[in-house]
Formats: structure tokens, C-alpha cells, sequence
């Protein structure tokens, strides 16, 4: 990747890191760990691979994009308050009542594409998405991002078995691996593993990367636009609580929001990586 | 009614979508292994590349549905009552109910009429399901004429639409020069004055004729036809209540959250009305020819009209009163 580029991404990164604790801090629950494994991710796609229009949000050409893990909605609204689909500020009320930014992400959001959280089901979404474009002969392109505890749902591999059987290789699946949930490691709650090896049974092209790697990030979706009658899945390792020291790999951080100390602290680690990118 | 027409409303629902197929370019159809018992394979067959099966796998296709209705498409997804509003019923209220999405649940083999399957695909609860999801429309259409006008009627309304279909052969009562659907409007088959009978789906036709028995009798019955049972024609409901005083309600469903308790809804609030109802009585069905189980079941025209009788001459209240006297030791 263009050394530019990434220092750009990594800085966005940090950035919609920041809102994220912001809009958790705020709204005084919410899934910071999920998020933030989710927010390289989300730079990397919003801000150097999909097309998507702030100004015009519902413009029909545009890449679409899916949360089926829906919880970690305050990583999405901060990517897409960072691009300039509605005012940071929106993200000091989510999950406040009124707010615009409901606790799972809503269809009626600017820049959102489809009401989610309800696990399993916005990948079936996502195929319905890639399965019109094909039918209508559209060319963008539909991604979709699961949690590795997600996929113990059933309809997951309902999903994965249509969009083989449907060839929809204008559909990118992301599985964000970061190997908890809610009740604890997930190889100790449900084992999804050996997830590769599945998801390849039921005919897919897989790709694995490292979630926090842009350059990696990078390959594994222009890999992906190379496959031909194939959708692709992303298999991507990335740590719960990336990018805050207390939070990461730590389950606890799954669906609790930081108290102020705790928010004051990791603020603090937040801008001062900002700071030293930023040079 | 011996040289009566008879059609079952699945077969209605895949003619229908074979000949709309044309006009509505966006229309879409998904099946979940079901194409040859559902009817959409009709319209595979004229469209193949407009059919879609999704195997056995209904709560994918629910939300596939809604991923094509996000993208512009107007997909019909279609199986069983008992797998769409059953077992996808979390993806109905999820991915179609919440975001309001343009999805079309073409619904058949509901009710008991099912018949020799028996209890676990008699799908008796799919009305009241399908009720408790803010903007949901549901049709239930009493015929083939009916059944096809509310195809095209879904179509075009902006919405996600649960309609409703029979797999048993119904008689053809609806006059296809004359006949006119109006989502959301109840249709008036014969005023009356002593009781108000309010029936919907295949029991619209077996409320005819209890009417026309009773007229014999001297009793005035007005039917009523609901077709669409949300949004339901409060209108209509109010007016013949208060013309008759009396109210019964037949549906081929649970007597719990339908027809009845729709009808109940707006008259406690409106017009507190007696009202009798008849349905599936909160009990599962059983393996048997369909028209046995109706009779059975109570979903009859002769059964209709006994318990219209006895309401408007007061001893199936008496009855009622006598049993809860019983209960509460009032003797």
C-alpha cells in the first residue's frame, strides 16, 4: 500500500477509535470491544475501497455495506460520521432517547444500508443485495462483516451455502476473529473452528488477514475482486479492544462502557498514537 | 353450490404472479423448496430467471427477501404459513418488519384445511403473529378472484405485505367483472339486521350460505367479508355492529389474535358488542381430509349458522353465563 494512503488510514483509525469511545462513553453502554477490532476494517473500506457518497447516501450505484454483527453499531456511525454522512456530534447521543443513532444500526441512518443486530441475519441481507445487482446487471459491490460468535448462528451457513450456490462474487464476507464473546473465548462457549476450513466447504473463496494490517487488509480484498463465480469470505484475526491497552483481549470489554477515569485513560492513549502519527 | 367453480387461493397466487410478471418488471419470487406445492412454480416456469429457489431455508430467504427489496427489487417470498410466519418470524419482524421493507410474503397451506399433513404444518397462528408487526398489512383473501386481485394490490402497496393462502379447492363466489379489492376495506355481502357475521379466507363462503340458512329461519344476518385483517376496516366493523347489535366471527385460525380478536379490539374500544367467536378453539389440529377437519373443527356453514341462532336467541349466552356460574359457585 502507498505509504501515504496508510498513514492516512492509520490516522482515520485512530480517529473513529476515538468516537467510538466517545459515543459509548456517552450513551453509558454499548460494545467497545467489538468496535474497536472492527475499526481498521471499516477505515479500509470506507476510506480507500468503497464507493459511497456522504452528500448523496442513497445514490443506487453505490458499494453497499452490511453489520451483521450489529452491536458494534458505534464503530460504523463513527466511520460514517468521520466521512462526513452526519455530524460527529450525533455520536455524543447514540442509544439516547430521541438520538438519531439507535443502539443497532437503522436503516433510516444516513449512509447505513440495513437495519442489523439481530445475528445471522444481515449476511442473508447482503446476499439479497448482491443477488439483485447480479439479476439487474449492477456492478457495485455488497460487504458484510460477522463476528466469529455470530457464525455459531444456523442461518450464517444458510447464507454462505446460497451465495456459493448463487455464485455472488460481487459479495465480500468479513469474519472479525477476534475469539470472544459475550460468555468467553469462543472455542470454549461453541467452537466455530476450524472456521476456514468450513466456510470453504461450503464453497467459498477464502482469504485470511490481519485486521490491524492496512497492507494486509489491502491484498485480501483486491484478492477478493479477482475471484470469478465465487464469493469471497475475509477471515480476518484481530484482537478485541484493539488499540486500548485495558481493553483489549479482554471480554469484559465485550458490552460494558468505560466509566470517566476509564474513558479519560484511554482518550489519552488514543491521542497520543494520533499525535505521533499525525508527527 | 354443487357446479360451483372451485380453486384453491395457492393456485390463484401463482397465476397471479405468472400473469403480473410482465407489468411489474421488479417482481421477483423466492421459494424455499416448496415451488411445486406453493404455485410459484408457475411463474418459474414463464419466468425462470426471475425465480429464485432458496432450498430449505426459510429464515435466509426472509431476509434474502429484504436484501432484494433494499436493492429495488419487489421479491414474493413464498412457502408454507407455518415456516413464514413461524419459523422466520424473527426475520419477518427484523429484517423486513423494522426497516419497512417493499417484501411480499406469499403464504400458503394455512389453516387447518391443510388437512391429512396434520398439526405440525396446520399453521393456525400466523395472523396473529404476522398482527404484532408495526406496518405489517396481512391479506386473506376468500377466493380466487379475491386471491388475485390481492396480488396486484400488494404489489402496489409500499410495504412489507403478508398475504395468505389455502392449499384446499374453495369455491369461486367473487364475480371477476364486478369484483373490486380495496386494501384495507371490508366488503359488505349482505346487510342484516340481527346479527353481523364477519368471516375471512375460504370461511367468507361457508358465512353465505349460514346466512341464507338462517334467512330461511326468519334470522337477518349481515356477512361481512375482512379480507385485509390489518389495517382493519374499523369502519365497517363499527357500522354493522351497531345495525345488528350482535356480532360472530369465523376465521380458520386460532380464535386467539385473528379475525376475532381484531374484530374484538375495535369494538371494546368503539362499540362494546356480544360477540361470538369461531375458529380453532386453542387446541393443534390432526391428520384428516380437509373438508372433514372444517366440519370437525366447527368451520362450517351449519355451524355458523347453529351459533348464530342461539345468539340471537340468547341461549348460547345463557349457556355461557350458566357455565361461569358454575365456575365462580354462583349457584
Amino acid at each position: 500500500m502507498d505509504a501515504t494512503l496508510k498513514k492516512q488510514l492509520e490516522v482515520t483509525a485512530c480517529k473513529v477509535r476515538l468516537g467510538i469511545l466517545e459515543g459509548v462513553f456517552n450513551a453509558k453502554s454499548g460494545h467497545p470491544g467489538g468496535s474497536l477490532s472492527i475499526a481498521d476494517v471499516l477505515t479500509y473500506l470506507y476510506f480507500a475501497k468503497l464507493n459511497v457518497y456522504p452528500d448523496n447516501p442513497d445514490e443506487p450505484t453505490r458499494d453497499r455495506l452490511v453489520l451483521s454483527k450489529g452491536h458494534t453499531a458505534p464503530a460504523l456511525y463513527s466511520t460514517l460520521a468521520e466521512k462526513g454522512f452526519f455530524p460527529k456530534e450525533e455520536l455524543k447521543s447514540l442509544r439516547h432517547i430521541g438520538a438519531l443513532l439507535q443502539g443497532h444500526p437503522c436503516i433510516t441512518i444516513p449512509g447505513v444500508d440495513m437495519s442489523s443486530g439481530s445475528l445471522g441475519q444481515g449476511v442473508s441481507v447482503a446476499c439479497g443485495m448482491a443477488l439483485s445487482a447480479k439479476i439487474s446487471g449492477d456492478t457495485y459491490k455488497v460487504y458484510t462483516i460477522l463476528g466469529d460468535g455470530e457464525i455459531q448462528e444456523g442461518q450464517v451457513w444458510e447464507a454462505s451455502m446460497f451465495a456459493a450456490h448463487y455464485k455472488l462474487d460481487n459479495l465480500v464476507m468479513i469474519v472479525d476473529n477476534n475469539g470472544l464473546q459475550i460468555d468467553g473465548k469462543v472455542e470454549d462457549v461453541m467452537s466455530p473452528y476450524p472456521i476456514v476450513d468450513k466456510f470453504r466447504a461450503f464453497g467459498l473463496h477464502v482469504v485470511e488477514a490481519d485486521a490491524h494490517d492496512f497492507d494486509s487488509l489491502e491484498k485480501a480484498f483486491n484478492e477478493a475482486e479477482t475471484v470469478a463465480g465465487q464469493p469471497t469470505v475475509i477471515v480476518m484475526k484481530s484482537v478485541k479492544g484493539k488499540g486500548v491497552s485495558f481493553m483489549e483481549n479482554n471480554v469484559s470489554w465485550h458490552g460494558t462502557a468505560p466509566n470517566a477515569e476509564q474513558y479519560a485513560q484511554a482518550k489519552e492513549e488514543l491521542e497520543a498514537r494520533l499525535k505521533e502519527l499525525e508527527g | 353450490m354443487a357446479d360451483v367453480k372451485k380453486i384453491a387461493t395457492r393456485e390463484s397466487y401463482g397465476n397471479a404472479l405468472a400473469e403480473l410478471g410482465d407489468k411489474y418488471k421488479d417482481l421477483v419470487v423466492l421459494d424455499a423448496d416448496l415451488a411445486a406445492a406453493t404455485k410459484t412454480g408457475i411463474f418459474k416456469k414463464k419466468f425462470p430467471e426471475r425465480h429464485f429457489d432458496c432450498g430449505i431455508a426459510e429464515s435466509n430467504m426472509m431476509s434474502v427477501a429484504a436484501g432484494m427489496a433494499a436493492t429495488g427489487k419487489i421479491p414474493f417470498a413464498s412457502t408454507f404459513a407455518m415456516f413464514a410466519a413461524g419459523r422466520a418470524f424473527e426475520q419477518v419482524r427484523n429484517s423486513i418488519g423494522y426497516p419497512h421493507l417493499n417484501v411480499k410474503i406469499g403464504a400458503t397451506h394455512a389453516g387447518i384445511s391443510v388437512g391429512e399433513d396434520g398439526a405440525t404444518h396446520q399453521c393456525n397462528e400466523d395472523i396473529a403473529l404476522m398482527r404484532t408487526i408495526p406496518g405489517m398489512t396481512i391479506i386473506n383473501p376468500a377466493d380466487d378472484v379475491e386471491a388475485r386481485a390481492a396480488v396486484e394490490a400488494a404489489i402496489l402497496h409500499e410495504g412489507p405485505v403478508y398475504m395468505r393462502f389455502g392449499r384446499l379447492a374453495v369455491p369461486v363466489f367473487n364475480d371477476p367483472d364486478t369484483y373490486k379489492f380495496e386494501l384495507g376495506k371490508g366488503i359488505q355481502i349482505r346487510e342484516g339486521k340481527d346479527i353481523a357475521i364477519f368471516a375471512t379466507g375460504l370461511m367468507v363462503s361457508e358465512a353465505i350460505e349460514a346466512a341464507r340458512q338462517l334467512a330461511e329461519e326468519g334470522i337477518d344476518a349481515a356477512v361481512v367479508n375482512i379480507h385485509t385483517i390489518k389495517p382493519i376496516d374499523e369502519d365497517i366493523i363499527i357500522k354493522n355492529a351497531k345495525a345488528t347489535g350482535l356480532v360472530l366471527t369465523v376465521e380458520e385460525h386460532s380464535v386467539i389474535g385473528g379475525l376475532g380478536s381484531a374484530v374484538a379490539d375495535v369494538l371494546s374500544q368503539h362499540y362494546p358488542t356480544k360477540q361470538v367467536r369461531i375458529g380453532v378453539n386453542d387446541e393443534f389440529g390432526h391428520s384428516g381430509p380437509a373438508v372433514d377437519l372444517l366440519k370437525q373443527f366447527g368451520l362450517s356453514a351449519d355451524n355458523i349458522a347453529a351459533k348464530a341462532r342461539d345468539a340471537v336467541n340468547g341461549t348460547l349466552f345463557a349457556q355461557i353465563k350458566n357455565k361461569f356460574d358454575e365456575i365462580l359457585g354462583n349457584k
